[in-house]
């Protein structure tokens, strides 16, 4: 490199939260470091205040209606395009796979399109839930009864520490997929996937709201989402292991009686078939009677 | 209620500009082989001509599959399946099902011209049913080949069956193929599927789109013909299931023909549709639900409400009313985007609608209000056409309200009570479907639970999705195409 023309300076990205379509700062200012695998220094994240949390379940509040009455089929068309436009960046999400767990690149490339594939897998689901489910029931008397799922409402998820795209997706998907919508806290240490994610939702007709990211510790979070009086439902796989500090956030979730996916004792293998519960914990049964007769 | 004014059934027709939906978009080329294994061939067979039911106008000459045709094409399927197709994954195969339904969606107006010229229909139907609801089925089933453990209760390790032969009408004719092939390939099958020989030319597209999708040779093949080249097929002995669409004739063929054999069938056949009007419905409503149920593809589909039975009290009211509906039906042609009633897909079909409609003349007379009725229309020269029409004083036996007429054509009776309505209904061999119209919730499900058909549609008619089981009773076949059911004909 000769000393006249010195190489080009990268434009760096600043890495901001993702609340109602829209990418903020965090309200508080603050914001914390993130290194790479090698504890190198990559960027700085928003470090998300209780404030924002509250914006983002306001946003996801106010999406839900408009989600959750989609036809289940529009919402498979949606999800699908996630998957479309998540394979068109795939360089970008091997370069942050590789980046934030430290993967080779034949593990990178793996995570990657079971990412991608797992996304159509849950696309599929939208319009299939209900008929794996659902039933008719032969109730003893001239009635017509009619059991079917319905999302919970918003569903505030603490995703996984460790698996920071596939366990992302594996999470955020089954949730939205029904209806429901979220408040997703990124992996502390590895939220930078959790960001290129959300801009790939902002670019694939998910109304915004749907899914919101937020980026920083649990505990400057998690409490206020766990406690918070507009949340349905909380997903505490994030917090595998950590058992106490799970106990505490399923306590603070009683006072509206969330509905509660515990967190598991070690982080789950996300390679493996997920099955459906991770759709089910996030749904209701509705039941219709109505009378059969002249 | 509303009183219909006298004049009612001569409301004047507003002028409308024409509004002719370009064919330039379609390519279609003088002379279409067979595909088989991936590739256009030649056939060894003679060839037969396609031509466009609003004009005659010759559309393209097209390959007759003989049966050693139809063999090469069983072999190809059987080879992709032992090889490739259903080895593969779930997940694998569900890419290029979605690949097919983003293709189709991409090429949804060029499908849709194409199909309406091939077809007759208007393109208001194709562009806004056929196509997309095709789409929709691909982009559903799709999504349950990576699911199989979930589709069947009880069987918790689906397998494919191997080969499927697949005859199909040409009434809805892209989207009964996608009826067959979406469910028969995500299930993990191979198929060899024949289309009617009036309306191949979307299914030949359809072969193209295979290729663009990348799918795997001999997946998907497409055998033309006739009645001929679809009894090789069914009766060849390296098919493993057999699916038809079409006439209760050929349905009873089929199923004497695979007695004896382990293949699994499907079969969706005729049908003489019973639309039940009650005083208390919302008459407009039942009016327009009338009209589609009928009129809706020149009456060429098999689950047509061609028999209306409206309660006696307001029976005059609503023939009133439907009258002054049908004077604003555009009949004519297809390809303007204002067009209600297309062509008649065949001369053939129009010779047997023509007859059913003289017999039907014969039956029910002039006397006590009874007759044949179809508003002032003016038809084409040339191409294949009838006038949406309406015969009322029909009783059961008559043969119009006995016999599917595959035809803007319909009967009249009336009833008292809804214990009669429902003997009625169901006093035919067929049971494919009904409608009901009535405000009152209780009688809905009470008139679906005494019905004798597979689909009961309350409040609306001829409605169909990809997640909606489909298929008849009695003599109009058995198996269910669309939802989770529609898989289980395809998985042992």
């Amino acid at each position: 490199m000769s000393p006249t023309t010195p190489a080009r300076a990268s434009v760096r990205k600043t890495w901001k939260l993702y609340i109602g379509g829209a990418f903020p700062r965090s309200e508080s200012g603050y914001s914390y470091v993130v290194n790479d695998a090698k504890g190198q220094f990559v960027a700085n994240a928003a470090m998300a205040s209780r404030k924002d949390a509250r914006d983002a379940v306001q946003a996801a509040r106010k999406a839900f209606g408009g989600w959750s009455s989609k036809t289940a089929y529009n919402r498979a068309q949606i999800l699908y395009r996630v998957a479309e436009v998540m394979e068109d960046r795939r360089p970008q999400f091997l370069d942050a796979v590789r980046q934030s767990e430290g993967l080779g690149s034949r593990q990178a490339t793996q995570v990657v399109d079971d990412a991608v594939d797992r996304l159509v897998w849950y696309a599929g689901w939208a319009d299939k839930i209900t008929q794996v489910v659902g039933s008719a029931n032969p109730v003893a008397g001239p009635y017509f009864n009619l059991s079917s799922p319905e999302p919970t409402g918003v569903v505030a998820v603490v995703a996984p520490q460790r698996s920071s795209l596939l366990g992302l997706v594996s999470v955020v998907a089954p949730a939205i997929v029904t209806g429901n919508t979220t408040v997703v806290l990124a992996s502390e240490e590895r939220p930078l996937p959790a960001i290129t994610f959300a801009e790939v939702l902002a670019t694939s007709d998910v109304p915004g709201g749907v899914v919101n990211v937020l980026t920083g510790p649990p505990a400057a979070t998690a409490p206020w989402l766990a406690e918070h009086m507009d949340v349905n439902a909380l997903d505490l796989t994030g917090l595998a292991g950590d058992d106490e500090a799970a106990a505490a956030l399923e306590a603070s979730a009683a006072e509206n009686l969330k509905r509660v996916l515990r967190a598991p004792a070690a982080e789950p293998d996300w390679e493996a078939d997920p099955g459906i519960d991770r759709m089910t914990a996030f749904l209701e049964t509705k039941t219709v009677w109505h009378p059969i007769g002249l | 209620m509303v009183k219909v004014p006298e004049t009612a059934a001569s409301a004047p027709l507003f002028d409308y500009a024409p509004a002719p939906e370009s064919r330039a978009i379609v390519d279609i080329r003088s002379s279409y082989g067979l595909f088989v294994d991936g590739e256009f061939v030649d056939g060894q067979g003679s060839s037969f001509k396609t031509v466009n039911p609003a004009t005659e106008e010759v559309l393209s000459e097209v390959a007759e599959a003989s049966d050693a045709d139809v063999d090469a094409a069983v072999k190809a399927a059987r080879r992709a399946h032992s090889r490739v197709w259903g080895r593969m994954s779930g997940r694998e195969r569900a890419k290029y099902l979605y690949r097919i339904a983003r293709i189709i969606q991409e090429r949804a107006r060029e499908i849709a011209v194409l199909e309406t010229l091939d077809n007759g229909k208007p393109i208001k139907e194709s562009r806004d049913v056929d196509v997309p609801t095709a789409a929709a089925h691909f982009f559903y089933y799709a999504g349950w080949a990576d699911k199989l453990e979930y589709a069947v209760p009880g069987n918790g390790a689906p397998q494919s069956l191997g080969v499927a032969g697949q005859v199909i009408p040409w009434n809805f004719p892209l989207l009964m193929l996608a009826w067959k092939i979406a469910p028969a390939l995500a299930a993990g099958n191979t198929v060899v599927l024949k289309p009617a020989e009036t309306t191949p030319l979307t299914a030949l597209l359809f072969a193209e789109i295979c290729q663009q999708a990348d799918l795997p040779p001999g997946v998907v093949n497409i055998v033309t013909g006739a009645g001929a080249t679809g009894q090789a097929l069914v009766a060849h002995p390296d098919v493993d299931k057999v699916a038809f669409t079409g006439s209760t004739e050929v349905g009873r063929r089929i199923a004497r023909t695979v007695a004896g054999t382990d293949k699994k069938v499907t079969l969706e056949l005729g049908g003489k549709a019973a639309n039940i009007v009650f005083e208390d419905a919302p008459v407009d409503q039942a009016v327009e639900g009338i009209v589609t149920g009928i009129f809706f593809n020149q009456g060429h589909v098999c689950c047509a409400g061609s028999r209306l039975l409206v309660q006696e009290s307001v029976a005059e009211e609503v023939l009133d009313r439907l009258k002054r509906r049908m004077a604003t039906l555009r009949v004519g042609d297809p390809l303007d985007k204002n067009t209600d009633v297309g062509a008649i897909n065949s001369a053939e079909q129009l010779a047997r609608i023509t007859e059913l409609a003289r017999v039907g003349e014969d039956e029910v007379g002039t006397t006590g209000g009874a007759g044949r009725w179809s508003p002032p229309c003016d038809l084409p020269e040339r191409g294949f056409w009838f006038p949406p029409t309406v015969f009322t004083g029909v009783s059961q036996a008559h043969r119009i309200a006995r016999e599917e007429i595959f035809g803007p054509v319909l009967s009249v009776l009336t009833f008292r009570t809804a214990t009669e309505a429902v003997e009625k209904a169901n006093n035919t061999p067929f049971g494919l479907s009904a409608g009901v119209w009535t405000e009152k919730g209780s009688r809905i499900l009470w008139m679906a639970n005494q019905l004798r058909a597979g689909v009961v549609w309350a409040n609306t008619f001829n409605k169909f999705d990809p997640t909606s089981p489909f298929g008849g009773y009695k003599e109009s076949g058995y198996g269910r195409e669309g939802g989770r059911h529609g898989l289980e004909g395809y998985l042992k």
